[in-house]
């Protein structure tokens, strides 16, 4: 089946047949491998995209799914220019990855959380709640509380 | 996964003439639950029939003391909904602790009701409420609906439409969640409606149940205190790896209490 779908603000179209998952056109037909698949369950959220703004896990979505929808990924934060966004900045001033395996799903995930709450800056209890989709197997959550918590405080004044 | 075809529905008629005329369809809703199993080739449908571009089943309504859910409506959007906030605030709650955020992005109402987990949260709120399923051909009372483990009274291809709940005095859910997955080992929804007490169990059996002594004596008096010596028998509840029956049989008691204590 022949699907379009806009990813980072680019229109990509491709050749996909109905099983191909979402994660699987935007890693090995698109060659956007920032976008991790850690469990292949649903659990992870290494995975994790936007579609139409909303935090999905793109390992349980079908491609075909994504047709005519707007997709972001992770290589779409930086400036195109490399320069780092806000967040993840601040993953990196706050020891907010080791690996860095889950990183592109935890950076998506906060982008999605500081979009729900309004562009507000994000409290612990917050984080830690909604953090609930993500998994890290190396540093313990505590610097990426502290990472996600800086980086909405950072994002303040529409960066 | 195994092959099938996919097809995007434009309308129920269409999405049920496309079901009939395949071999071996499935609805695709928000697929956190079939692409799982047809992942793990546990299941294999000829088609995949997507409901998500049919507008008319999703959106939520409240109007004469009754919210109505389209079936295509995802948790989020029930979590986040002023409407339903203010109207059933346990229900918005509910919908809020199913999964995390990324699933209750996809996950529809319709969905999580259809398939009837055992562990799943919505069938306690309809159950509890006393809700209407809406499907293309008739309404099921919600105590008609639940079958038994992964059943309802839905016929094959039969496509639920919404989810009519009535609005209650009160009520209240809680959950005693799996740590890992955030599905319910057991939670109790309690619920002050006009046509009585109602007490909803999911997670802990085959199927959500009521506890009509429990809803007897929270008629006699309205408090955690009434329920408090209500043994629940283990034979028919589920144990495994999370929790076994009798401690299952326990975390009834200790959430409807919970529940019970948020209503009043
Ligand atoms: C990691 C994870 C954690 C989860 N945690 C929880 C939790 O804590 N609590 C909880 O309750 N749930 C939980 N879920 C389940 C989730 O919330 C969804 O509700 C559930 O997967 C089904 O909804 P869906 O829209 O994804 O349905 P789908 O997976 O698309 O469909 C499920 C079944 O329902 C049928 N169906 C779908 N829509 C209709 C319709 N309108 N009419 C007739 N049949 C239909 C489909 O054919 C299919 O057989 C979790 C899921 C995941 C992946
Ligand atoms: S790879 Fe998608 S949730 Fe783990
Ligand atoms: S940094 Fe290694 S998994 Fe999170």
């Amino acid at each position: 089946m022949q699907i379009s779908v806009t990813i980072n603000g680019k229109q990509e179209t491709g050749e996909v047949e109905p099983r191909t998952l979402l994660v699987e056109f935007i890693r090995y037909q698109l060659g956007l491998t920032g976008t991790h698949v850690g469990c292949d369950t649903s659990q992870c959220g290494a995975c994790t995209i936007h579609m139409n703004g909303r935090s999905v896990k793109a390992c349980t979505m079908l491609a075909v799914q994504a047709d005519g929808q707007n997709v972001a990924t992770i290589e779409g934060v930086a400036e195109p220019d490399g320069t780092l966004h806000p967040m993840q900045e601040a993953f990196r001033d706050n020891h907010g990855l080791q690996c860095g395996f889950c990183t592109p799903g935890m950076i998506m995930s906060a982008l999605a959380m500081v979009d729900r709450h309004n562009g507000e800056a994000l409290d612990e209890q917050t984080i830690r709640e909604e953090l609930e989709g993500n998994l890290c197997r190396c540093t313990g959550y505590h610097g990426i509380v502290k990472a996600i918590a800086a980086g909405s405080k950072a994002m303040q004044g529409g960066a | 996964m195994y092959a099938f075809e996919y097809r995007k529905a434009a309308s129920t008629e269409d999405a049920e003439s496309g079901f009939t005329a395949a071999d071996d369809a499935s609805f695709l809703a928000g697929g956190m639950t079939i692409l799982p199993t047809l992942k793990q080739r546990l299941a294999q449908p000829s088609d995949l029939i997507d409901l998500s571009g049919i507008e008319s089943l999703s959106g939520i309504s409240v109007e004469g003391g009754t919210v109505t859910i389209g079936a295509m409506t995802c948790h989020a959007d029930v979590a986040a909904s002023a409407d339903v906030q203010s109207a059933i605030p346990a229900l918005a709650a509910l919908a809020n602790l199913i999964g995390d955020p990324q699933v209750r992005n996809r996950g529809t109402i319709g969905g999580s009701i259809a398939n009837n987990d055992p562990a799943a949260d919505y069938p306690g709120a309809v159950v509890g409420l006393n809700a209407t399923v809406h499907t293309t051909k008739r309404e099921i009372a919600a105590d008609d609906f639940f079958i038994g483990l992964f059943e309802t009274a839905l016929d094959e291809g039969e496509l639920i439409t919404k989810v009519v709940f009535p609005v209650p005095e009160k009520a209240a859910y809680r959950k005693f969640p799996n740590p890992a997955s955030r599905y319910a080992i057991v939670g109790a929804f309690v619920a002050k409606t006009s046509d009585g007490i109602r007490v909803a169990i999911t997670g802990a059996g085959p199927t959500v149940f009521r506890v009509t002594e429990m809803e007897a004596d929270l008629s006699e008096s309205f408090s955690a205190d009434a329920i408090k010596d209500i043994a629940i028998p283990q034979d028919d509840l589920n144990s495994d790896l999370h929790a076994s029956a009798e401690y299952r049989a326990h975390l009834i008691g200790v959430m409807a209490s919970r529940a019970v204590g948020d209503c009043s």
